[in-house]
C-alpha cells in the first residue's frame, strides 16, 4: 500500500480539532482549579464513553470498553491543567496592587511587560515594572523576580480576590501551519485524547484520564492510575522544542544545535527516558514500528530531564508499561507556545494507529 | 468631553503604531480626528503633522504653538538567521520587558512573532539565569528561512502586539500611550474649541521623533515662528518599585513642569488658571532637562517661551503602559481654558523683570 492509500484509513484531523484546540487553549485552568477544561472535556467526551466520572481530585476519568472477549487495558493520560499565578496579598489598596506567586516552572523573565487575566471573570491586570527612564544602566542587568513584581489592576474598584487564580491573557491563534497559544502544554494532549474517544478500538478498554496538577508534581496522574488499574500507560503531552540557532556570528558553516531536545515540524516525540520514567521498550517498538509502517514522521525526544503523568503511572499498583508520546512546542510555560498543526495531526494518526494495532502479546514479552 | 469619547478617540490614535522616522500613517488618523475642526492643515518636511485654528483678533495676531510628539518607540530587524530575527530598539527599551513580547513584524506583510529568550545552554553563561540583553533575544515568527528570507529585510519595522485593554475607574492600558495620550488631549482639545472664539491662532503640531533627535518639534517651530509653546507630554506615574519622589499619582491630576525649560510666566498663568478651575495638579520639577520636546523648542531662532504639561503615564515605554482618561480630560480642558483666555496683549506682560 502506498502512503496516499494508508493515509485514507486515518480519522480526518482538521478545521474542526483546531476550534476545539482555540476552545480549550483560551480556558483557563490553573493546578487545583481545572473546572473551566474539565467542563469542555466532559461536554465533548459524554457521547463516545461507557462510563465517566470525576474522581476526588477533579480527574475526568472515562472508560471506552472494546467489543473482544479478551481486551488489553490501556490508560491513556492527558493534563488538564496548566502553570500560572495566583494573588498572595493585597499590597496598596489606594492603586490596586497585589502580590503574586507562580504556579508551576514559568521562568520570572517571561512575566514583566505582560498582561494576565482572572480566571473566572473578565478581569484583567498588568505586570509591569519601573520605567527605563528611572532605572539606572547597571540595574537593568538585574533580574526583576517575583517578588518585585505586583499585578496591578489599574484601581480598587474590582473583584479580584486573595486567592485567586489567573494566566497570561494570550488567545490562541493560528499562523499559517503553527499554532500560537498559552497552555498548548497540554491542551494539544487533551484535544487528541478528545479525538481518540471517538473512534472504537475493539482489542482494548480504553480508560482515559484528563489528569489534574500535573505541573505541580504529577499529582492527578497517581489517583487516576490507581483508579483505573489499567495493564499498560501512554501519556500523550506537550515537550519543548530548543531548536534555536546558535550563537554563533562569525563561523562557517555555523556549527549545529545538538541540544534541540525536539525540533518543530519533525514529527511525534517519542520518550526514551526523562527524569522521572523510563520508558518500556515494548511500547518504544510498538510506536517505531506503527510509525515506519505508516511512513507516518517521528522522533525521539533526546534522553534527559523533565518529566511527564507516565512518571506517577509506572510506579502504581503492581507496576504499569507506560510511556509518554509528545507534541514538540517552543517556549511552553511562557506567555504562548508554538506548535506546528503537521506534528499535532501526525501525533493523533500515531496515537490511533497504534492503538489500533496494539494487542495484549506486545506485553507478554519480556522486556 | 466625556471620558467614554475620548477613550475612543485614544484607541483611534494607539490603533496605528507610528515609531519614531516612520510616523506618516499616523497622518490620516489625524485627518479624521483634527481636519474637520480646523482651517488648515499641512505636513512639515520632516513629517510633522501642522493644523491651524485661525483667532479672531485683528491681524497681524499672535500664535500660540500647541505639540504633541506622534512618534513611539519600537524595534526593528537588524539580522535573520535560520528564520529567527535579531533586533535592535528604536527608543529606549528595557530588554527585561521583552521575552514573551508578542509584536509584528512590518514585513512584506504584517507577520505575527513573539520575542523569545533562547533555552539557557544556547546563552552565554552570564546570561544563562539573569536579564538577556536584546542582542541575544529573538524574534519567532514560525518562518523556514527560505520564507524568512522572501518576506523579511534588514530594516523593517517591528511594534508591539497588544490590545487595548479598559481597566477600571477610567484607567486604560496600550502600547503607544507615550505619547498618544497627548495627541488625544489635544484632539480633545481641537473639538472643544470649536464652541469658542479665541483671539489667537492656534498651532496644533504633532511632532515627530522626539523619542530620537526631537527633529520634529525644533522644525515645527522654526516654520510656525510660535510667540508662545506649550508641550504636552507624559509623564512618571507611580508604580510598584519606582521612586516616590520622582513620580505622580495616576488619575489624581496632571502635571505642571517647573525649571529652566519652562517659562515661569507662563508656569504661573497655567498654575493659577488650574487653581481657578479646581484643575488638580503637581508641579514637576524638571532641574536640567524635561525629556520633553520642550529642551529643543525653547532654543529655536530667537527663542520661545514655552511650557510643559504632564499627563503621568505607568510603565512608561512598555507594552502595558496605563493612563487615566480623567487627566488627559483634565489637560484638555485646562488647554481650552489657557488658549480662550489669551488677550492679544498677553505677551507683553511675559517679562523678567514682572516674573519670579
Amino acid at each position: 500500500m502506498g502512503r496516499n492509500q494508508l493515509n485514507q484509513t486515518l480519522p480526518a484531523f482538521g478545521a474542526a480539532q483546531i476550534r476545539l484546540l482555540e476552545k480549550l487553549s483560551n480556558a483557563q485552568a490553573v493546578s487545583g482549579d481545572e473546572g473551566e477544561v474539565r467542563k469542555i472535556v466532559l461536554e465533548n467526551i459524554r457521547p463516545n464513553v461507557d462510563e465517566l466520572r470525576v474522581d476526588a481530585l477533579g480527574n475526568v476519568l472515562a472508560i471506552k470498553r472494546g467489543s473482544a472477549d479478551s481486551r488489553l487495558k490501556v490508560m491513556i493520560a492527558a493534563h488538564m491543567d496548566e502553570v500560572g499565578f495566583m494573588l498572595t496579598a493585597e499590597e496598596d489598596k489606594e492603586e490596586g496592587y497585589y502580590r503574586f506567586e507562580v504556579i508551576g516552572g514559568i521562568d520570572p523573565r517571561y512575566i514583566v511587560g505582560k498582561v494576565i487575566k482572572m480566571s473566572h471573570q473578565e478581569l484583567y491586570g498588568v505586570i509591569g515594572s519601573k520605567p527605563i527612564h528611572l532605572t539606572p544602566p547597571e540595574e537593568r542587568k538585574n533580574l526583576l523576580g517575583i517578588d518585585s513584581l505586583r499585578i496591578d489592576f489599574g484601581s480598587t474598584s474590582n473583584k479580584a480576590k486573595i486567592g485567586d487564580r489567573a494566566t497570561f491573557s494570550t488567545r490562541f491563534q493560528k499562523i499559517g501551519d503553527l499554532l500560537r497559544g498559552k497552555a498548548l502544554d497540554d491542551r494539544l494532549g487533551v484535544a487528541i485524547l478528545i479525538e481518540l474517544l471517538k473512534y472504537s478500538y475493539p482489542h482494548l478498554d480504553i480508560l482515559a484520564a484528563f489528569t489534574v496538577q500535573e505541573e505541580v508534581g504529577l499529582r492527578g496522574a497517581k489517583v487516576a492510575a490507581y483508579a483505573l488499574n489499567p495493564q499498560v500507560g501512554l501519556v500523550l503531552d506537550c515537550t519543548p522544542a530548543y531548536d534555536l540557532p546558535l550563537e554563533v556570528e562569525d563561523s562557517e558553516p555555523p556549527p549545529e544545535n545538538s541540544r534541540y531536545n525536539t525540533k518543530l515540524g519533525r514529527g511525534p516525540a517519542i520518550y526514551l527516558a526523562d527524569r522521572e520514567t523510563l520508558s518500556d521498550p515494548r511500547w518504544i517498538a510498538h510506536l517505531v514500528q506503527t510509525a515506519e509502517e505508516l511512513q507516518l514522521p517521528y522522533q525521539f525526544r533526546q534522553p534527559g530531564g523533565g518529566g511527564t503523568d507516565a512518571g506517577s503511572i509506572h510506579l502504581q499498583r503492581s507496576g504499569i508499561p507506560s510511556i509518554s508520546l509528545s507534541i514538540p512546542g517552543r517556549y511552553i510555560h511562557t506567555p504562548a507556545a508554538l506548535a506546528s498543526f503537521v506534528d499535532w495531526k501526525n501525533t493523533f494518526h500515531l496515537a490511533y494507529s497504534a492503538l489500533q494495532r496494539l494487542t495484549a502479546n506486545i506485553f507478554t514479552q519480556e522486556r | 468631553m466625556k471620558t467614554t469619547e475620548i477613550k475612543s478617540i485614544l484607541q483611534q490614535l494607539t490603533s496605528v503604531p507610528a515609531l519614531s522616522g516612520y510616523e506618516s500613517r499616523l497622518h490620516e488618523t489625524l485627518n479624521a480626528l483634527w481636519q474637520p475642526y480646523l482651517d488648515q492643515t499641512s505636513i512639515s518636511r520632516v513629517g510633522s503633522y501642522h493644523a491651524l485654528r485661525y483667532g479672531k483678533a485683528a491681524e497681524p495676531r499672535p500664535r500660540l504653538m500647541l505639540t504633541g510628539h506622534m512618534d513611539t518607540i519600537g524595534l526593528m530587524v537588524n539580522r535573520i538567521q535560520d528564520g529567527f530575527l535579531r533586533l535592535t530598539a528604536i527608543g529606549g527599551i528595557d530588554a527585561r520587558l521583552l521575552p514573551g513580547q508578542m509584536v509584528t513584524v512590518h514585513g512584506k506583510r504584517e507577520i505575527p512573532a513573539m520575542i523569545v529568550q533562547p533555552p539557557p545552554f544556547l546563552l552565554p553563561k552570564e546570561f544563562q539565569t539573569n536579564p538577556v540583553p536584546l542582542q541575544h533575544l529573538w524574534a519567532d515568527c514560525g518562518l523556514s528561512a527560505d520564507q524568512a528570507r522572501q518576506q523579511i529585510q534588514i530594516g523593517d519595522l517591528v511594534t508591539f502586539d497588544q490590545a487595548f485593554l479598559e481597566l477600571n475607574n477610567d484607567i486604560v492600558a496600550s502600547p503607544g500611550l507615550d505619547n498618544r495620550a497627548s495627541l488625544a488631549a489635544l484632539t480633545v482639545c481641537i473639538q472643544e474649541l470649536t464652541k469658542h472664539q479665541p483671539l489667537w491662532d492656534s498651532w496644533f503640531v504633532a511632532s515627530v521623533q522626539e523619542e530620537e533627535t526631537q527633529v520634529g518639534a525644533l522644525s515645527s517651530a522654526f516654520q510656525i515662528q510660535p510667540h508662545l509653546a506649550i508641550v504636552i507630554d507624559v509623564t512618571f506615574a507611580n508604580s510598584p518599585g519606582s521612586p516616590p519622589h520622582k513620580t505622580y499619582p495616576l488619575g489624581k491630576g496632571i502635571t505642571l513642569g517647573w525649571g529652566a525649560a519652562v517659562h515661569p510666566y507662563l508656569y504661573n498663568s497655567f498654575k493659577d488658571l488650574a487653581d481657578q478651575l479646581e484643575i488638580p495638579y503637581k508641579l514637576e520639577p524638571m532641574p536640567r532637562r524635561s525629556g520633553t520636546d520642550a529642551d529643543s523648542l525653547q532654543t529655536v531662532a530667537q527663542g520661545i517661551p514655552t511650557m510643559v504639561i504632564g499627563i503621568p503615564l505607568r510603565y512608561m515605554h512598555s507594552a502595558v503602559e496605563m493612563v487615566s482618561l480623567k487627566d488627559i480630560q483634565r489637560v484638555a480642558r485646562l488647554m481650552v481654558e489657557f488658549i480662550d483666555r489669551l488677550d492679544v496683549d498677553y505677551l507683553e506682560k511675559i517679562k523678567w523683570d514682572e516674573t519670579n
